[in-house]
């Protein structure tokens, strides 16, 4: 049958149908390019007052002054919708000439008054596309939800020790393990917790103990507590090293990778932080306050190839001030910023400029002045000559930006900045050129903080490159070692002289001129390590192949005084030398009684582990240890005990001591029982096993028919009676005279 | 203690041996002789020449008649004490790395090593304690050790077990007559080699020295570590003393890595340590690269140690060694003696 008209496929149903009936959208959809919209660049202003079209231009052009403060808007780019009553709907679209100035808009004008009674509210056009569209809000309110409280760890339980000792714990990081410990002297330390690979590359304690920091690919963690749970994490990925606000508060973490913040986001870090390598967290919270990227610093010097060789970054860039309301950063040779916490802003909203600004550092304590009651914090600057400008050292109080006082040098090659941990002192430790510009010499610039009008004492006694400067904490001596030589890398160290100093005796409450108490010359020590409670230091050689020697010394030797030293207000005593072959720490603990000495593998793999000693230099412990790695005292925060009250304690040492090397003594003696009581217990349970061991033996031997002893068959042949004696005749000749007998 | 150094070795010590009376010393070094020493003089009484290798392993027999010797040349030998002669050569297809007479001489065993396809055996000949008589060529018995080799390998009392220590640290018990394996522990820390065995006077419990810085005391009979002596270096041999409790320990960093490391670093020390309390008593410095080898005087006498050096040093134990008692002990025997 041949097709007629009727039956003749109808192509649109049959072809085209088809190919339309195939759903693309799912294609579509993924496939689909995201055009360049070009609404990057506007911006949504809310919060304008009502208008009509006669007092729109006004309003228009009032917008205007606030809206060219960011970036370039012209008057036809700002449309303000009117309706149908002739009002306005109280917002306008503003487009910027770039995306970046509608950012920026969008910061600096969100919340600001355009009037008393309107506010202005600015958003970016594509926000409000992303945010506010019909279903991307509930219109019904759902409460958040608020968990339950739950009752925290108490993050301080540590500091009573459950033996009624008061010991310090200490943690120690060797292999893979990371373990915090009680420190029992004499004794093996008593674990508190051990985990397997609880950190990737170092721990660090909080600065008054209460965390245990662990460092991370994704970031760092703090631990505490007595079950040492987890208490905060900071998500800072790839974080290399981390510091802490010396009230606890707050938490900066630095890698050298920038951070990159992934597609689908990133859990603590917003887009923003892309690109930074710094984060300042709020501890409490747990969040991000605020980033930075790198500064990079200017090269002093060029490697071979002429390049400038990238100087180290310096730690901590970010320096706190004594009462973590601040942190600041230097920006080298032009300005120091200071950025106010908890808002993260700049101080002010500006950089404090000083030309040349080489280094600073806050005082390490909120410092009491002379006639100024408002306690500001404090921080010193240097800066070298410029031009035909003398290098100058200056002290400026923050917030109030006033400096203090300067002091004006010359021939500055460098100097360091030292504060005495009170902050009543502030030594600048300047090296000086000659004019040949061949040799060096350091002379200390010592700044009174705490009396009237800063005044500056010099010592310049000194002939040689100081290496090495340390105030004694919560005192007013110092140690210093200097050295004739230029320090080079070289294997051999250097002979170096370890010189003391001290203020001299004078009437009343001040601190007298220091002054010169002795030096010790010949030496290869490099290191000063002052007990925290001052009075006891350590001069010691670490980091040396060839020396490793530590000198235990007493600034307040009880002992009788040398007649030349009478107007001085130190009596040194050389208490103690101790040797600990390739030391690389030394770390005192947080009460001064104690010092552990470590080698770490970190620095080399010979004879790594631990030494123990007491503050007078006596060795109590030594224990070497594979794979050691570190070993850090848990610090203690301050004291809550008034002056008082602690002067009371010290009035009454000897009834309390008294108490305590009773309860020393008991202890000891009931260790020596429970020792003693161990071995009989060996020793019987040995001899038990013996006599039962013997006792098999013979029965079986017995059913074996063998001789008690298998030897007598094969010996048999020599019989006992036989046993040889043989005897040795050894002449001695005591003495020999020869007499001539005529 | 004033040692006697005895340099008659050019190379590393191997082991050394005292016979039963406690007045020779036998030693074995790299350098292809056994070696025979006077123990009170240090005089040497001679030497044995044949092998071709290196000399792992000496044992002389309870009636001072006979040594056996096994070398790396593949070869365990038989030596007449007194003129040198050797009496008989068993070869094997590897290196024999220890060799061990049973409590009364009538039978040896060998451990050999795994290498070139073979596996590692523990062969046992019986002897017979006669200068003129022909040695069999037959093994009475061979153990293989399939799953770790063995490195060193003994007999317990009344030749009723052989006791093996194993590459991979376990200690396993045979039965002398059958071979068949009756049990196996894993001793030491998986995988640390057990350096060395020997026994108390009556072969009733053993002593294993490893590279995972312990030695351990163990009951023949069923394997069961009574004590454990930690050290902190790797340990190449371990003894216990008869007289007194105590148990000497030898070791030091290996050799390979002494050259890299300071002296002071080496720990080339032998080490006393109480056997009952497990405490370290004290510590006898001079050789100047790692202890290969400790061995004492069946007599409790003395001891001799054999180092990396190529030196023997023998000591004989002065009064203080024998005054040396815990309290607990004195208290003990004072009441033993009471009763």
């Amino acid at each position: 049958m041949a097709p007629s008209f009727d039956h003749l496929p109808d192509p649109e149903e049959d072809e085209y149908d088809e190919e339309e009936e195939l759903d693309f959208s799912d294609l579509h959809e993924r496939f689909e390019v995201q055009l360049e919209q070009g609404l990057d660049a506007f911006v949504v202003v809310d919060g304008l007052p009502e208008v009509n079209e006669e007092t729109k231009p006004k309003l228009v052009k009032f917008l205007m002054r606030k809206l060219n403060a960011v970036g370039k808007v012209k008057e036809d780019s700002v449309h303000m919708p009117i309706g149908d009553d002739g009002k306005s709907y109280r917002f306008a679209f503003v487009e910027y000439s770039s995306p970046a100035e509608a950012v920026a808009a969008c910061k600096a004008l969100d919340m600001v008054a355009l009037d008393k009674k309107h506010t202005l509210r600015v958003n970016k056009l594509t926000d409000i596309d992303r945010y506010g569209r019909e279903g991307r809000i509930d219109d019904n309110y759902t409460p958040p939800k608020i968990e339950d409280f739950t009752e925290k760890e108490h993050l301080r339980s540590w500091l009573a020790d459950p033996s009624g000792r008061g010991r310090d714990q200490f943690v120690m990081y060797k292999d893979n393990g990371v373990g915090v410990y009680w420190n029992n002297e004499k004794d093996a330390p008593e674990a508190i917790v051990e985990r397997q690979h609880w950190t990737e590359s170092f721990v660090q304690w909080s600065p008054q103990g209460t965390f245990l920091t662990s460092m991370h690919q994704q970031g760092v963690q703090l631990w505490g507590g007595p079950s040492w749970t987890r208490q905060k994490r900071f998500a800072h990925p790839f974080v290399n090293l981390v510091d802490f606000s010396p009230g606890e508060k707050y938490l900066t973490t630095w890698s050298n990778r920038p951070i990159s913040i992934p597609e689908d986001g990133h859990p603590a870090l917003s887009v923003d932080d892309d690109g930074m390598n710094y984060v300042i967290w709020d501890i409490e919270t747990g969040k991000p306050l605020r980033s930075f990227a790198n500064l990079d610093l200017p090269s002093t010097s060029t490697d071979e190839a002429g390049q400038p060789v990238k100087r180290k970054i310096q730690w901590p860039a970010f320096k706190w001030s004594a009462d973590d309301n601040y942190v600041a950063r230097i920006t080298h040779g032009t300005s120091i910023s200071v950025y106010e916490l908890p808002r993260m802003g700049l101080l002010d909203k500006k950089p404090i400029k000083i030309e040349g600004v080489m280094d600073f550092d806050w005082a390490p304590a909120t410092p009491h002045r002379e006639g100024i009651k408002t306690y500001e914090q404090l921080f010193c600057y240097w800066t070298p000559e410029l031009g035909s400008n003398p290098a100058k050292v200056a002290l400026m109080s923050i917030p109030s930006k006033e400096v203090v006082r300067t002091l004006n040098l010359f021939s500055v090659t460098d100097a360091k900045l030292h504060w005495q941990s009170d902050a009543s002192f502030l030594c600048v430790k300047v090296d000086r050129h000659s004019k040949s510009k061949k040799s060096l010499a350091t002379s200390l610039e010592i700044f009174r903080v705490r009396e009237k009008g800063v005044p500056v004492e010099v010592v310049d006694s000194i002939k040689d490159t100081v290496i090495n400067f340390a105030w004694e904490p919560k005192g007013d001596r110092f140690v210093i070692i200097t050295t004739a030589e230029v320090v080079a890398a070289t294997a051999v160290p250097p002979k170096t002289s370890v010189a003391f100093y001290c203020p001299e005796k004078v009437k009343g409450n001040f601190v007298g001129n220091f002054k010169h108490l002795r030096t010790y010359d010949k030496k290869n020590s490099n290191a000063i390590y002052w007990s925290p409670k001052g009075r006891f230091v350590i001069v010691a050689t670490v980091h040396s192949q060839i020396s490793s020697d530590m000198e235990f010394f007493d600034m307040d030797f009880e002992g009788e005084k040398p007649e030349s030293d009478k107007d001085l207000t130190a009596n040194l005593q050389l208490m103690n030398t101790a040797e600990h072959y390739g030391v690389t720490d030394i770390d005192w603990d947080p009460t001064g009684r104690f010092v552990a000495t470590s080698a770490s593998m970190w620095k080399h793999t010979m004879e790594n582990g631990y030494h123990l000693y007491d503050f007078k230099g006596e060795q109590l412990r030594e224990e070497p240890v594979e794979k050691f790695k570190q070993w850090i005292w848990r610090p203690r925060p301050p004291t809550l005990l008034t002056k008082e009250e602690q002067k009371q304690i010290r009035k009454n040492l000897r009834e309390y001591s008294k108490v305590f090397e009773q309860e020393d003594q008991d202890r000891g003696a009931s260790a020596d029982a429970a020792v003693v009581e161990n071995r009989r217990r060996l020793l019987d349970e040995w001899l038990a096993w013996r006599a039962g061991v013997e006792e098999d033996l013979k029965e079986e031997k017995e059913a074996l028919g063998l001789p008690d002893d298998p030897l007598d068959a094969l010996l048999g042949k020599t019989d006992e009676s036989e046993s040889q004696v043989i005897e040795e005749i050894v002449e001695e000749i005591v003495e020999e005279t020869e007499e001539i007998i005529s | 203690m004033r040692p006697i150094l005895l340099q008659g070795h050019e190379r590393a010590l191997t082991q050394i041996r005292y016979n039963r009376d406690g007045d020779i010393i036998f030693s074995t070094a790299k350098d292809q002789h056994a070696c025979a020493w006077y123990a009170h003089n240090g005089e040497r009484l001679g030497t044995y020449h044949g092998h071709q290798g290196a000399l792992w392993t000496v044992d002389v027999d309870p009636t001072s008649t006979i040594i056996a010797t096994g070398a790396a040349d593949n070869t365990v030998r038989l030596w007449d004490i007194k003129s040198g002669k050797c009496l008989k050569v068993w070869e094997f297809n590897t290196a024999v790395k220890r060799v061990e007479f049973n409590e009364d001489g009538s039978k040896l065993l060998a451990v050999t090593e795994k290498r070139m396809g073979f596996l590692g055996t523990i062969v046992v000949f019986d002897i017979k304690l006669d200068l003129e008589a022909e040695q069999t060529d037959e093994r009475a018995m061979t153990i293989t050790c399939e799953d770790s080799k063995a490195t060193v390998a003994g007999w317990s009392f009344l030749s009723k077990y052989i006791i093996a220590g194993h590459e991979d640290g376990t200690v396993s018990q045979y039965d002398a007559k059958t071979g068949e394996q009756l049990d196996n522990t894993q001793a030491h820390e998986p995988d640390a080699l057990i350096t060395d065995i020997q026994w108390s006077p009556d072969r009733t419990y053993f002593i294993t020295a490893s590279k995972d810085k312990t030695a351990k005391l163990i009951n023949a009979r069923d394997l069961e570590v009574m004590k454990t002596y930690v050290t902190d270096t790797p340990l190449n041999s371990a003894s216990i003393t008869p007289k007194k409790d105590f148990v000497i320990l030898g070791g030091g960093q290996a050799a390979m890595d002494v050259t890299t490391t300071s002296a002071r670093q080496g720990k080339f020390e032998a080490r006393f340590y109480h056997k009952i309390f497990e405490e370290e008593i004290g510590r006898v410095r001079g050789h100047f690269g790692p202890l290969n080898t400790v061995a004492v005087d069946p007599q409790g006498k003395g001891y001799a140690s054999g180092g990396e050096d190529g030196y023997v040093r023998v000591h004989q134990f002065d009064k203080g060694y024998f005054d040396f008692t815990y309290e607990v002990e004195r208290q003990v025997r004072a009441q033993q003696q009471q009763q």
